[in-house]
C-alpha cells in the first residue's frame, strides 16, 4: 500500500501519524512545494515579532520524517493527479504512484481586487518565507498596512507594530474580527490595540496602490482618503487550494468535498485540512472551516482511513484562541446567532477587559466568545462538542471559575468519566 | 523505575488518575503535592518559598460548597490539547499513553487551554506557558494521589 | 477584636506556627472547621487565633511542611491545689454564658482508672504457657442466656444436646463496636463500623437513632438500639439485626436523657429517625413506659414477642451506686445481656458536671455485678458486657477476668478513625469528621478507610489478647471469664481489693 499525501501542513502531520499508528511498513512519501520541514504556520507572527527563534518553529522534530518511515519530498510542487493511473505529477516532471491519496494543500491567500495589487510592497502573510521577507523588511521600513481586521491580519500587524514599525489596519467591516468576534469583543481588541500604538481604519479598504518610483508610497481608501505607507501586507483570509483536486476531477464546492471519512468522491483519495469541505458538528453539514485543531483531525480521520482502521470524523467546530497584548481571547463554535432560534448570554466587563458570551441552540451550547479571562474555558468546547443540555446551567455557565462542580452531578459524573 | 506499571494505551490499558468526589475533602494536598514534585528542589518548603510566583499545580480543585473534587488530566486516547496545540509542544508517548508538554516549545497561545474538555491545562502566569500533568514521570503513583489523605483520587486501569 | 472575654482570652492551647516553615497554602484554613487559622487574602498569608483552638489536632496533622503545634497554654494562674485552671475557666464561661457547662466524649477527671491498678498473671515452670502462632487459641464468644444445666440424649446412640438453647450470638472477637447514635455520629463512620463488624465477625451498635437504609444489608453483625426516644423504631428496625438493645442509661450522663438539635436534623436523619426535619430530638430521660423491673420486663418481652424470639433482648445501664441489684432483677425480667456502661464512657454532649460527676467507675460495677450474679446463682441467665473506657486489649482481658463476657469499644473505636478526643462533640463541628453531619466535614470520614482501621484495630487487639491468654497458659477466653485469681491488685487498699475481689499482688 503506498501512501502519498500532496501537503506538509498540520494536517499532512495527523495522517502520518494516524497511518503510522495502524500501519508501520507501508511507504508514505510527503510532497511539500514550501522548502521546508512542517512548521506551525500560526507561529510565523511569534517569529516576525521576535518572540520565538527561528529553530522554535518547527512542529516536529527533525527527525520525525525518518522516524515515521516517511518521504519528505521538499520544494516539490504537484501539478496533476490522474485518478484512474494513480500517480501524482510534479512540477518537476516526475510521476508519484501511490494507492492511497491524501489532498492537504490547505489555503491559498484571498487576493481582493485592489488596484496595484500585483505590483512589489505588497506581501502576504501565510508562510515561513512570507514572515522572513517581511523579518528582513521590518528591519528597513517605517509604515505598512495591513489590509484585512481578522485574525491573520491584527496577528501581523501587532508583530509589525512589536518591531518598530507604525502600522495602520484597514477593514472593510464597521469592526476588526468579524468573522469570530461579535462588536463588543471585538471593541475590547480594538480598543487596546489602538492603547498600543496600531491605527484601525474601519468601514473602510484600500481601492489602490499609489507608487512613486516603483516603490510603494501611500494607499487610497474607498472613501476617498489616504494613507502613507512603505509596504502592503495582505491578509483577508485564505481560500481553499482546491484548483489541483478541481482539475483532477474531484469534486469541489468551496473546498475539496469530503464525507465521514475525510474521503472524496474518488475512492482512495482523500482530503483534510483548510482544503477540505468537511462535516461540521453544529451546522450538520459540509463547511470549510480553515482552523489548526480541525485540520490536525481531519488529518488523522484521513489516515486512519488510508491505514484500514477508519473512524468516522465527528465534525469540527470552528475554534480560535488568540492573545493581542495581553489579552486572551477564544471563540468557539457558533459565535454570532446568524438567525432566529438561538440564545445568547453574555457579561461584559469593559473596565477589566473582560466579555463572556454563550450561544445556545435548543438548550445546547453552541457558541462562546471569551475575553479577558478564558481559564479552563475548554469545559466550554466540551459541552458544546458532547452536546450536553445546558439549560440549568446558564447562570453558572457566565461565572469566569464556572466548572464540572456546577453540574448536575449525573452530567458531571459523566463527562468526567471519559477519557 | 519508569512508569512500569503504565501499559501501552492499546485498549485502553492505561492507568489514570481519577477522582472520588463523596470523599474528597477540598484540602487541596493533591495541589501541594503536585506543586513539590514538580520543584526543583522537591521539597516542601523550597518549593514554596524559593520559588515566586507560586507555581501552579497541574490538577484543578474544585470547590462549591460541601462538594470538592480535583479534575486531573485523563491524558486522553484522542488528546484534544495535542490536536489544538500550534507550536508542537504536546505530544503523546506511544509507550506510555502520557500526553507530556514540553514547556521548552509552547508559546503560550492557550489552544489546548480551548481544547481540553476536561479543563485541566493552566496557565503559568509568570512564564507565558501552560502547564500540564505529566503524569509524574519517574514515579509509580503519581505525586497527588499519593498526596491525598482520604484516597479521594485513585491510579487504576478503568 | 480589642477586648476579649476572659473565659476566650485564657485560651486552653495556643498554635504554634513555624515562620520559616509555614508556606501559607492555607490546608490548615481549609481544614479548621472553628476557624482557627484565617486566610488574609490582603497578605497572601495565614494567621492563626489561639482563643478558637480546640486542641484536636487536625491542622497539625495536616500542614505539609510540618510548621503548625499546638500546645498546652503556658500561661498558668498563680498554683492554687484548690482553684486549678479548670475551675477557674469554667466559671468565666458560666458568668459569660449562664449555661450548663457541655462537653463529650468521657469524663476525663482524674478519678482512679482500676485496670491500671490490676496486673495480669503468666505462667512459669508449673503449668506451660501456649504459644498462639503455633497453637489453636479461641477468642470466639457465644453471647446470650445459658440453661442453668446441660441435658444430654444418647438416646439413638449418638450424645448429643437435648432441648437446645434460646438464641446465642457467636462473635469472633470479645469486642464489640458500642452504641453511637446516627446523628451523633455520621453515616460515614456507620459504615465503616458496620463492615468492619462483618469483616471481623463481631457486632456494632446503631444507638439510639435509628438504621439507615443502607445498612440493613449488614444485620447479621448489628444490635439495634431501642432507647427512651425510640427514634426509628419500628417492627423492621426491631428485626434487622441480631440483637435489641433497650438502653435505660448511658455511663457519660446517667440519670438524664439525650438531646439532638434540630440544626442537626436534616434529611436522612429525619427518615431514619423518624422525626420531622429540623426538630430536636429528645430522649426523655426515664422510659415512660419502665418504672420498675416489672415493666422492663414488659418491654423485653415485647420485643421478644415482637421478633420471634429470634434476636437476644440487652438492657443497658449506666453503672451507678446500686448496679448489681439492678442488674439482677434485669436478669429476671428476662434480659439476655447485661450492659453495663462506667463513668468513662463516651457521650456526643453532656452537661460536664453529670460527665465527671455521676456514675461508678465500670471496674467496680462490673466486679459487684458478676459476684451478685454468681451468688444469687443467675450469671449463666445473661451475658456481661462492659463499656466506658476500655482503652486496650490489656483492659479486655482485665475486665473478662472480672466477669466479664465481652467489652463495647466506643471511644477507642472512634481514636483509630482519627478522633483525638479533644471533647468537642457537641458543637458538630468536629474537625475530624466524626461527630458531625456537616456534609463538608463528614466525607473526611472516607467509609473504606474507617473499615479499615476499625478492622486493624479489632484484629491487633486480637493478637495481644492471644499473646496475654498463651502466657496465663490458657487456650480459650471462655476460660478466663471470671477467673480473678489471673488479677492481682497494686495499690489497692483492703475494701477497693474485696470489690474488686482480688488480692493484692505478692498476695
Ligand atoms: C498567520 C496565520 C495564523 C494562524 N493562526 C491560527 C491560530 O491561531 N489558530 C488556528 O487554529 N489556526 C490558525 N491559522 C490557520 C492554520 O494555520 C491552518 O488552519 C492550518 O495551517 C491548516 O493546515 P493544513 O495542513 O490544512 O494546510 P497548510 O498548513 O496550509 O499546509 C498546506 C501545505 O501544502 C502545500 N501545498 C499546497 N499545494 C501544494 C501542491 N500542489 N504541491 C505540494 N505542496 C502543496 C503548501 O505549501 C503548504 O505547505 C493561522 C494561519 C495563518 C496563516
Ligand atoms: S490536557 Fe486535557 S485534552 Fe489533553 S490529554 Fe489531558 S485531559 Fe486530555
Ligand atoms: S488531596 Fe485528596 S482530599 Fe484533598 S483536595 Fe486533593 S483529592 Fe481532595
Amino acid at each position: 500500500m503506498r501512501h502519498v499525501i500532496i501537503g506538509n501542513g498540520v494536517a499532512s502531520v495527523g495522517a502520518i501519524e494516524a497511518i503510522r499508528s495502524a500501519d508501520r511498513e507501508s511507504p508514505v512519501t510527503v510532497i511539500s512545494s514550501e522548502p521546508h520541514r512542517v512548521y506551525g504556520r500560526p507561529l510565523i507572527s511569534s517569529l516576525l515579532g521576535g518572540r520565538i527563534r527561528e529553530e522554535d518553529i518547527y512542529y516536529r522534530p527533525e527527525g520525525f520524517y525518518a522516524a515515521n518511515n516517511v518521504t519528505l519530498l521538499t520544494g516539490k510542487t504537484a501539478t496533476g493527479i490522474n485518478t484512474q493511473a494513480r500517480k501524482v505529477r510534479l512540477e518537476s516532471g516526475e510521476a508519484v504512484p501511490f494507492d492511497k491519496l491524501l489532498i492537504a494543500t490547505g489555503g491559498v491567500p484571498f487576493v481582493p481586487p485592489v488596484e496595484g495589487l500585483d505590483g512589489p510592497d505588497v506581501y502576504f502573510f501565510t508562510t515561513l518565507d512570507d514572515a522572513r521577507k517581511l523579518d528582513i523588511l521590518a528591519a528597513k521600513l517605517r509604515k505598512i498596512v495591513v489590509l484585512g481586521g481578522g485574525l491573520i491580519g491584527l496577528k501581523a500587524a501587532e508583530s509589525l507594530h512589536d518591531r518598530g514599525i507604525h502600522v495602520t489596519v484597514v477593514e472593510l467591516a464597521d469592526r476588526i474580527l468579524s468573522a469570530a468576534f461579535d462588536a463588543e469583543a471585538g471593541g475590547i481588541i480594538a480598543r487596546r490595540l489602538a492603547e498600543s500604538g496600531i491605527s484601525l481604519v474601519l468601514g473602510n479598504t484600500v481601492t489602490k496602490i499609489v507608487r512613486i518610483k516603483k516603490r510603494a508610497r501611500r494607499v487610497v481608501l474607498s472613501d476617498g482618503g489616504s494613507v502613507p505607507c512603505e509596504a502592503v501586507v495582505t491578509a483577508i483570509g485564505v481560500v481553499p487550494n482546491k484548483a489541483l483536486a478541481e482539475k483532477a476531477g474531484i469534486g469541489v464546492n468551496r473546498g475539496i468535498l469530503t464525507d465521514d471519512f475525510m474521503q472524496t468522491n474518488v475512492p482512495g483519495i482523500f482530503a483534510a485540512g483548510d482544503v477540505a469541505e468537511a462535516k461540521d458538528m453544529l451546522w450538520g453539514e459540509r463547511r470549510v472551516t480553515p482552523i489548526w485543531p480541525n485540520a490536525y483531525i481531519q488529518g488523522r480521520h484521513a489516515g486512519l482511513s488510508m491505514a484500514g482502521a477508519a473512524r468516522p470524523y465527528p465534525g469540527g467546530i470552528p475554534m480560535n484562541s488568540i492573545e493581542f497584548y495581553g489579552i486572551p481571547t477564544v471563540s468557539m463554535g457558533i459565535s454570532t446567532p446568524p438567525a432566529e432560534g438561538y440564545e445568547v448570554l453574555a457579561r461584559l466587563e469593559p473596565e477589566k477587559n473582560c466579555y463572556r458570551k454563550l450561544v445556545l441552540r435548543n438548550g445546547k451550547l453552541v457558541g462562546a466568545v471569551l475575553v479577558g479571562r478564558i481559564d479552563r474555558s475548554g469545559i466550554l468546547s466540551g459541552l458544546i462538542r458532547n452536546g450536553v443540555d445546558v439549560e440549568l446551567l446558564k447562570q453558572e455557565m457566565l461565572r469566569d471559575d464556572f466548572g464540572f462542580s456546577d453540574m448536575q452531578p449525573e452530567i458531571r459524573q459523566a463527562l468526567l468519566a471519559a477519557y | 523505575m519508569r512508569r512500569a506499571t503504565l501499559k501501552p494505551p492499546e485498549g485502553n490499558g492505561m492507568k489514570r488518575v481519577y477522582q472520588k468526589e463523596d470523599v474528597c475533602i477540598g484540602c487541596r494536598l493533591c495541589e501541594i503535592g503536585c506543586i513539590v514534585e514538580h520543584s526543583p528542589a522537591k521539597d516542601v518548603v523550597k518549593a514554596f518559598r524559593n520559588v515566586s510566583p507560586r507555581p501552579e499545580p497541574r490538577n484543578i480543585v474544585e470547590e462549591r460548597g460541601p462538594l470538592s473534587f480535583s479534575v486531573n488530566c485523563r491524558h486522553c486516547d484522542e488528546p484534544a490539547c495535542l490536536h489544538a496545540c500550534i507550536s508542537g509542544a504536546i505530544a503523546k508517548d506511544p509507550l506510555t499513553g502520557i500526553v507530556g508538554q514540553d514547556p521548552e516549545k509552547c508559546v503560550g497561545c492557550w489552544s489546548c487551554i480551548m481544547a481540553c474538555p476536561f479543563g485541566v491545562i493552566r496557565k503559568n502566569g509568570a512564564q507565558s506557558k501552560a502547564v500540564k500533568c505529566d503524569l509524574c514521570a519517574g514515579r509509580t503513583i503519581p505525586a497527588c494521589v499519593e498526596a491525598c489523605p482520604n484516597r479521594a483520587l485513585v491510579f487504576e486501569e478503568r | 477584636m480589642l477586648y476579649c472575654a476572659p473565659n476566650k482570652k485564657y485560651s486552653d492551647f495556643i498554635i504554634v506556627r513555624d515562620p520559616d516553615k509555614c508556606i501559607d497554602c492555607r490546608v490548615c484554613a481549609r481544614q479548621c472547621s472553628y476557624e482557627a487559622h484565617v486566610y488574609d487574602e490582603s497578605t497572601g498569608k495565614v494567621f492563626s487565633d489561639d482563643t478558637r483552638c480546640v486542641g484536636c489536632h487536625r491542622c497539625e496533622a495536616f500542614c505539609p511542611s510540618g510548621a503548625l503545634l499546638i500546645r498546652q497554654n503556658p500561661s498558668e494562674f498563680r498554683d492554687n491545689a484548690v482553684w486549678k485552671p479548670w475551675f477557674i475557666k469554667n466559671i468565666y464561661k458560666q458568668a459569660e454564658t449562664g449555661g450548663v457547662l457541655l462537653t463529650g466524649m468521657g469524663n476525663s477527671y482524674p478519678y482512679p482508672v482500676y485496670w491500671d491498678k490490676m496486673l495480669l498473671d503468666a505462667s512459669q515452670v508449673t503449668n506451660p504457657s501456649i504459644d498462639p502462632l503455633r497453637e489453636p487459641m479461641e477468642l470466639k464468644t457465644y453471647l446470650g442466656s445459658k440453661p442453668d444445666a446441660l441435658r444430654i440424649d444418647a438416646g439413638s446412640g449418638e450424645v448429643r444436646l437435648a432441648g437446645g438453647f434460646t438464641p446465642q450470638i457467636a462473635i469472633n472477637y470479645p469486642i464489640l463496636f458500642s452504641a453511637m447514635s446516627y446523628g451523633s455520629i455520621n453515616l460515614n463512620v456507620h459504615k465503616g463500623l458496620a463492615r468492619a463488624a462483618e469483616e471481623m465477625g463481631i457486632l456494632y451498635n446503631t444507638g439510639e437513632g435509628g438504621l439507615h437504609a443502607s445498612l440493613y444489608r449488614y444485620g447479621r453483625n448489628t444490635i439495634v438500639q431501642c432507647a427512651s426516644g425510640r427514634f426509628g423504631v419500628h417492627s423492621e428496625y426491631l428485626n434487622a439485626g441480631v440483637a435489641v438493645e433497650i438502653k435505660i442509661g448511658q455511663g457519660a450522663k446517667p440519670g438524664i436523657g439525650g438531646h439532638l438539635p434540630g440544626e442537626k436534623i436534616g434529611p436522612e436523619i429525619s427518615r431514619t429517625r423518624m422525626i420531622p426535619i429540623g426538630a430536636d430530638a429528645l430522649s426523655p430521660a426515664p422510659h415512660h413506659d419502665i418504672y420498675s423491673i416489672e415493666d422492663l420486663r414488659q418491654l423485653i418481652y415485647a420485643i421478644k414477642e415482637a421478633t420471634d424470639y429470634k434476636k437476644l433482648v440487652f438492657v443497658k445501664i449506666a453503672a451507678v451506686h446500686n448496679s448489681a441489684a439492678i442488674a439482677s432483677g434485669m436478669v429476671r425480667a428476662g434480659a439476655d445481656v447485661i450492659t453495663l456502661d462506667g463513668f468513662r464512657g463516651g457521650t456526643g454532649a453532656a452537661p460536664t458536671m453529670i460527665r465527671d460527676n455521676v456514675g461508678i467507675p465500670i471496674e467496680m460495677a462490673l466486679a459487684s455485678v458478676d459476684e451478685r450474679l454468681r451468688q444469687e446463682g443467675i450469671r449463666n441467665q445473661a451475658s456481661l458486657l462492659v463499656a466506658g473506657g476500655i482503652r486496650c486489649s490489656a483492659d479486655v482481658v482485665k475486665a473478662i477476668a472480672l466477669g466479664a463476657d465481652a467489652v463495647y469499644i466506643g471511644t477507642a473505636a472512634l481514636i483509630s478513625v482519627g478522633c483525638t478526643v479533644c471533647q468537642r462533640c457537641y458543637t458538630g463541628k468536629c474537625p475530624w469528621g466524626i461527630a458531625t453531619n456537616d456534609p463538608f466535614l463528614a466525607k473526611r470520614i472516607n467509609p473504606e478507610i474507617a473499615h479499615e482501621k476499625l478492622a486493624n484495630l479489632i484484629r491487633a487487639w486480637g493478637h495481644e489478647i492471644q499473646e496475654m491468654l498463651g502466657g496465663m497458659g490458657i487456650n480459650a477466653i471462655e476460660s478466663l471469664r471470671g477467673n480473678r485469681e489471673k488479677l492481682r491488685g497494686i495499690g489497692l487498699n483492703e475494701s477497693e481489693m474485696n470489690i474488686l475481689g482480688i488480692k493484692h499482688a505478692g498476695a
